[in-house]
């Protein structure tokens, strides 16, 4: 369970977050979405202890993550941001390694290869295993980012955009892929999308963020609604029932 | 259920194998070939010079210049790869940010306050006045904006260390020290013998830290986020890094003086063929930029035989050559 409790963030003078109070339940994939500079993304980070709040407090697993020691919380969670981009020159196999190193310290065992493997074979990086991330396509590498979190194997995966630079098929295995993981693994998946049918129909639950506060929470039914879209995005877009799920026509 | 019960990849329909395929070849051959290079420079090393080889001028001048070579080269190869990983920026190198040079400031205050102090009293000044100009650098680069340009960074490195190198050579001018800063800020092996060099086993030392750390450095090498994620304490891990850089740079600058573009060169021309994870990269790194210097150093000892050219001086030739080369071909 992550609880944010009255976080605040500003800026120089511009607030972010403005009081923000939210419970993310354990299990299941939560979506976050709303328009550009609603404080979606320093949301996720002040979850994922990558920002400071200048109020508040959020716990994740009951671990307040503004006092928790580093390295005890990536245990807990791992988090995924939106920049890809690396100077160090890495292959795959070295970066998803990484994603052991809260346990490992560096020095993998067998089980952390094993399971260095398994999160490489998921997200179909097998052939590509030795290759530098420098010479890959932008979604090779994001999936090898992604296979780095999961090589992490913590009960909560925050991920910010995580089809950035996916082609479609790419983007809906992923999605099918994190309800797999969300259903199977019993992780708790946090996710950023912009794509609102994504979240429509991959999330259990989506919270609607606006100027720096909750807009509204609820199930995809709950939110994927004519008036309440039109007031969260200033936009009109027709929703229609398709295959029981809810989505939105944003595109004429 | 684990992760390790999910095998089903993203969209292959058959679960492929992602066991350990072997490395590719040039990453495999490279440290041999590395090595055994070096073990012949090291030999060519021991029998050039203007002397005739007798046990005597082994033990006194050769070996400790060999060593001397060995260990300068490998800690300012290691220096530059390090701060370009912490700086996340490839064009850097401590001659190039102010680090050398902050060096040189130390060197130049306790030469003209304290002349009589002791050459270990001395580094210790340096390597102060290092670590205070590197960290005045990085807290310089804490205002550029995270998305500017490559450039900006090498930049505002060569504008910092250049403000630092007029102030020392206007001081060292009126001092009348003009020609003892260019002796320090030119790196030289001829004045290496036994007694003049056993300093430099400090950046042994730091090499080894470095090793053991190895690790850590290349988690924080992913940026601040990704390293922050994986729990590592990501401003201590810098810190520690850039410490070592400022300490091997001051030690080298007291010892044999700047050599120029090696930090620049060797970490990433082996970068091509090795990458950057450390606890693979670091000894390889380490060997070349002492087969760099090596190098160097035999063709200052033998171009102008019986007389020498300062080494820093070739060392800066061929650096300069190849890192345009480099540059040039990076446009893919």
């Amino acid at each position: 369970m992550i609880e944010v409790e009255k976080v605040s963030k500003s800026y120089d003078r511009a607030l972010v977050l403005d009081d923000v109070e939210v419970t993310i339940p354990t299990g299941g994939i939560t979506s976050i979405i709303g328009p550009n500079g609603a404080g979606k993304s320093t949301l996720l980070s002040i979850i994922a202890r990558l920002l400071d709040a200048d109020a508040g407090t959020v716990r994740v697993a009951g671990h307040d993550v503004a006092t928790t020691d580093s390295r005890e919380l990536a245990r807990i969670l791992a988090v995924l941001r939106q920049d890809n981009h690396l100077t160090v020159r890495l292959t795959v196999r070295d970066l998803v390694a990484f994603g052991r190193y809260p346990h490992s310290g560096g020095r993998n065992t067998p089980h952390d290869h094993d399971l260095i493997n398994a999160a490489i074979t998921y997200l179909d990086l097998g052939d590509l295993a030795d290759r530098y991330l420098d010479e890959m396509s932008g979604g090779q590498r994001q999936r090898a980012f992604v296979a780095m979190v999961l090589a992490q194997d913590t009960d909560h995966l925050l991920l910010d955009e995580p089809l950035n630079n996916l082609d479609m098929p790419h983007s809906r295995a992923m999605m099918r892929q994190l309800r797999k993981a969300a259903d199977e693994l019993d992780k708790t998946v946090v996710l950023v999308v912009h794509d609102i049918n994504y979240a429509s129909c991959y999330s259990d639950r989506i919270i609607a963020m606006r100027d720096g506060r909750i807009f509204a929470t609820g199930t995809p039914e709950e939110i994927m609604r004519r008036d309440l879209l039109g007031d969260l995005y200033d936009m009109d877009m027709p929703v229609e029932e398709f295959g029981g799920r809810m989505i939105a026509y944003p595109y004429f | 259920m684990s992760l390790l019960e999910l095998r089903q990849p993203l969209l292959s329909a058959a679960p492929a194998a992602a066991e350990s395929r072997r490395e590719p070849r040039a990453r495999r051959l490279f440290p041999a070939a590395m090595i055994t290079l070096v073990v012949v420079l090291v030999a060519l090393s021991l029998n050039v010079g203007a002397a005739d080889l007798t046990l005597d001028v082994l033990f006194t001048s050769r070996i400790p210049r060999t060593l001397a070579v060995l260990l300068a080269g490998a800690a300012m190869a290691i220096g530059g790869l390090l701060m370009q990983l912490l700086v996340r920026n490839r064009f850097v190198e401590p001659a190039t940010v102010g680090t050398t040079e902050s060096a040189g400031v130390g060197l130049l205050a306790v030469t003209i306050l304290t002349p009589g102090m002791p050459i270990a009293g001395k580094m210790a000044v340096a390597i102060i006045t290092a670590l205070l100009g590197t960290f005045a650098f990085l807290r310089i680069l804490r205002a550029v904006p995270p998305r500017s340009s490559l450039i900006v960074v090498p930049l505002v490195g060569i504008m910092f260390s250049g403000v630092i190198a007029s102030m020392t050579t206007f001081v060292a001018y009126r001092t009348d020290m003009l020609a003892t800063l260019q002796v320090w800020m030119t790196g030289d092996f001829s004045g290496v013998i036994r007694g003049r060099f056993e300093l430099l086993w400090i950046v042994a030392g730091v090499l080894v830290v470095t090793y053991l750390v190895a690790d850590r450095f290349t988690v924080a090498a992913l940026g601040r986020e990704h390293a922050i994620g994986l729990g590592l304490d990501y401003r201590r891990v810098v810190a520690l890094g850039m410490a070592l850089v400022a300490v091997t740079s001051a030690v080298c600058v007291v010892v044999v003086g700047a050599l120029p573009f090696l930090g620049l060169v060797v970490p990433n021309l082996v970068s091509m063929i090795m990458g950057d994870n450390l606890r693979r990269s670091l000894p390889v790194v380490a060997l070349s930029g002492s087969a760099f210097v090596l190098v160097c150093d035999l063709l200052a000892r033998t171009i102008n035989h019986p007389f020498e050219v300062p080494v820093g001086v070739v060392v800066g030739v061929i650096g300069g050559i190849v890192f345009l080369v480099m540059l040039l071909r990076q446009r893919r």
